[in-house]
């Protein structure tokens, strides 16, 4: 008796979740149901935009596209959780049940290659010839996003990996002159801080500590070698990168204790408690925003950044884009959405406010200010590397096992071990 | 015909419900233990059938001996824990307090709160920060003047950290199963001790405990299930790392991460396993008891 209510209660709870997994935002309610024989037609769009900032980007470039597509409603599907863990696993299950959203949200370049390897994806090429992407996007961009000369998915923004945050005060009392243009000066820059008995570098949960080791190798490697790295056939156990990791261990020797996540770490180079950070730039929002969403720091006063020790020059990028599942119920619309991502109209009307920079080349340089116009100019300028964390470098079973690597590495110190294991990474999964 | 017509209403009734477990629990766990034996470690390959090849090749990753000894660690400190503390509880209880109900309410009221939830506080609570940046119980430490620690970022001792807030959900609900223990004793079992001399704590070693000895196996039984699977409580307080690395959250990684669903399905079947290494002796022994009374 008692297990077939729990079976009914099961089945309503059951039912309850599944509506409110569809539900999306709560200003949901009032549209037309999906598939209903409503005149306007509804284009599910799937992101993890929902925090401050991301959130106010979508709605900038859904109101563009409800003005552009009168025909179409726009279903926000996104589900909640930093760097989009929680919306991967639903996007996964909803691909395996093939009832794919129109269009989702997913960092370009390899771990995009997941969902094509799979035949989840159509590829965009006849919608970059129609829109003439090519030339509006820088063509080293093109070149790591494509996979096999096709490629499927729009970027919207670009975010920069390899920034080195830090506090101009504890600087100064540390008697370092400016940022650290090498890893050997950023070495010794770490020592005087600790001299002085502050955290020489914030360090967040385990992640974050990939996210150091990918400008670590940039800036040790160099942005070809580091490139290179990606490669069929690379060479994970050469001597550079024994150097590179050994360099790594040294500045992770400087850490103070681990922090929940990046913000309360970067919080600690904002309050003065910590010298230096290597965070993406979606720290600069952090740390500039007003107080709701952010710590309401002076830039340039309070909080200052430079490219990562040894990495000037090079972009280490990261884009979040959005595809064209195979199956989608509403193409046509999906391909509006697409249109509208990849429209200067568009990008200039997100980035802004999610606090990165177009992936187009011929944005309207006056909205970027600050951080941003210096972001900005280096994208124009500098040369490419893709970023693991973030997905551009390595597909998800990769950077799966470069994130267990790390973290055994940091209980284990052993670097002849990190490497074997990433080598091993490398081998198992190079596309 | 008479006959059936007494038990087919009865079956139609748990019909539904026998079919859904058939399905969903067996046929899925039947089916997981399928896909453990397969070599299917991406998302497209078919998978051949490969036998226990998965469940060996575990045991050669630096990652698996971790988790395992995490859980073991959990395990211990989370079933120790609850173990003495709700029995500590329902001890004090016993011996009769005033307001005996709201105490009972209120120190079985942390399970009806969700490990999430749970979690998310204890995370605050359990923050490493030392000296002027310690929060949680770090400050409270330091002003009471007791030594800092690390909590469940210490390399040696983590798990066991990770253990308290656990213990602090689960407590009160052993603590009612003993309290029930406790009041099954009938008093003049008890009395008859005390006319033949033993004392008070002579009463509880050799009368009252040997009688709880039913209500101890269920609760290690129930302690024990909830600590192999842990998941939810380790993720809300640190999310997925190693540092606090179980198999439910390396299963979570292995399917959801690295897209190996042969590992995942692996995996699984270790905790299954596991489990039923608590529970089917239990089965067995509760059976037979039931028979022999």
């Amino acid at each position: 008796m008692r297990s077939r209510w729990t079976a009914a209660a099961a089945a309503v709870m059951a039912g309850v979740l599944s509506l409110s997994a569809c539900g999306g935002g709560g200003d949901q309610a009032a549209q037309p149901s999906p598939g209903g024989g409503d005149a306007k037609k509804q284009v599910e769009v799937f992101s993890w935009w929902t925090g401050p900032g991301e959130a106010d980007g979508l709605q900038a470039m859904r109101k563009i596209f409800e003005q552009q597509n009168p025909s179409y409603t726009f279903f926000d599907a996104a589900v909640a959780g930093g760097s989009g863990d929680k919306a991967k696993a639903l996007l996964q299950s909803k691909l395996q049940a093939d009832t794919p959203p129109d269009t989702f949200q997913g960092h370009a370049g390899a771990e995009l290659q997941g969902y094509i390897k799979a035949g989840d994806l159509e590829e965009l090429n006849s919608l970059y010839d129609e829109l003439k992407l090519k030339d509006v996007f820088p063509p080293q961009l093109i070149e790591q996003i494509s996979v096999q000369g096709k490629i499927y998915s729009v970027p919207v923004n670009i975010h920069r990996s390899n920034v080195l945050w830090f506090n101009p005060a504890v600087l100064e009392e540390a008697g370092v002159a400016g940022a650290p243009k090498t890893l050997e000066e950023f070495v010794a820059a770490l020592e005087k801080v600790k001299a002085k008995g502050k955290i020489p570098l914030s360090v967040g949960s385990e992640w974050t500590v990939t996210h150091l080791l990918e400008s670590v190798l940039l800036g040790s490697l160099g942005t070809d070698a580091y490139n290179a790295l990606f490669k069929p056939g690379a060479d994970w156990n050469s001597p550079q990168v024994t150097r590179a990791l050994e360099q790594f261990k040294t500045i992770l020797s400087y850490a103070g204790d681990p922090q929940d996540d990046w913000q309360p770490a970067a919080k600690q180079v904002a309050d003065g408690e910590a010298a230096f950070n290597i965070m993406g730039d979606w720290a600069y929002g952090y740390f500039h925003n007003p107080p709701e969403g952010g710590l309401g720091k002076q830039s340039k006063t309070d909080f200052d950044w430079a490219p990562a020790p040894g990495t000037e020059g090079t972009y280490l990028w990261l884009s979040d884009s959005f595809t064209l599942p195979k199956g989608a119920k509403n193409r046509d619309g999906a391909l509006a959405w697409l249109k509208v991502a990849a429209s200067k109209e568009g990008q200039d009307a997100f980035n802004p406010k999610k606090g990165s920079i177009p992936a187009r080349k011929d944005a309207d340089q006056s909205l970027y200010t600050d951080y941003l116009a210096d972001a900005l100019k280096d994208w124009s300028g500098d040369k490419l590397a893709g970023s693991i964390q973030h997905g551009v470098a390595v597909n998800q079973p990769w950077l799966a096992a470069v994130n267990e690597a790390v973290g055994l590495f940091m209980g284990t110190k052993d670097v002849p071990a990190l490497q074997k294991a990433l080598a091993e990474a490398a081998q198992a999964n190079a596309q | 015909m008479s006959r059936v017509r007494t038990w087919l209403p009865g079956l139609l009734l748990v019909a539904p419900s026998i079919v859904a477990i058939g399905v969903f629990v067996y046929g899925m766990l039947g089916w997981n233990f399928r896909l453990a034996m397969t070599d299917k470690h991406d998302e497209v390959s078919e998978g051949r059938f490969v036998g226990l090849e998965n469940f060996i090749s575990l045991w050669d990753q630096p990652r698996w001996h971790i988790s395992v000894n995490h859980a073991i660690m959990f395990t211990i400190a989370f079933v120790l824990g609850a173990l003495v503390l709700g029995w500590f509880l329902a001890f004090l209880m016993e011996k009769g307090i005033r307001g005996e109900g709201t105490f009972r309410a209120i120190y079985l009221f942390p399970m009806a709160v969700s490990f999430v939830a749970t979690g998310i506080v204890w995370r605050w609570l359990m923050n490493s920060g030392m000296e002027e940046r310690a929060v949680g119980f770090n400050r409270l430490f330091d002003a009471i003047g007791l030594p800092q620690w690390q909590w469940f970022r210490d390399p040696d001792w983590g798990m066991a950290a990770m253990a308290l807030p656990a213990i602090w959900q689960m407590s009160g609900y052993v603590m009612a199963l003993f309290l029930a223990g406790f009041r099954g004793v009938p008093e003049e079992l008890r009395e008859a001790a005390r006319v033949d001399g033993c004392t008070e704590w002579g009463v509880y070693r050799h009368v009252v405990l040997p009688l709880l000895r039913p209500v101890t196996l269920s609760a290690l039984i129930i302690l024990g299930h909830i600590s192999l699977k842990v998941f939810d409580l380790i993720v809300a307080v640190s999310g997925k790392q190693i540092i606090t690395d179980v198999p439910a959250v390396f299963m979570w990684v292995a399917v959801f991460d690295s897209h190996d669903p042969a590992k995942g399905a692996t995996i699984a079947s270790y905790i299954v396993l596991s489990v039923a290494v608590f529970v089917i002796p239990y089965l067995i022994w509760s059976v037979r008891r039931e028979r022999r009374s």
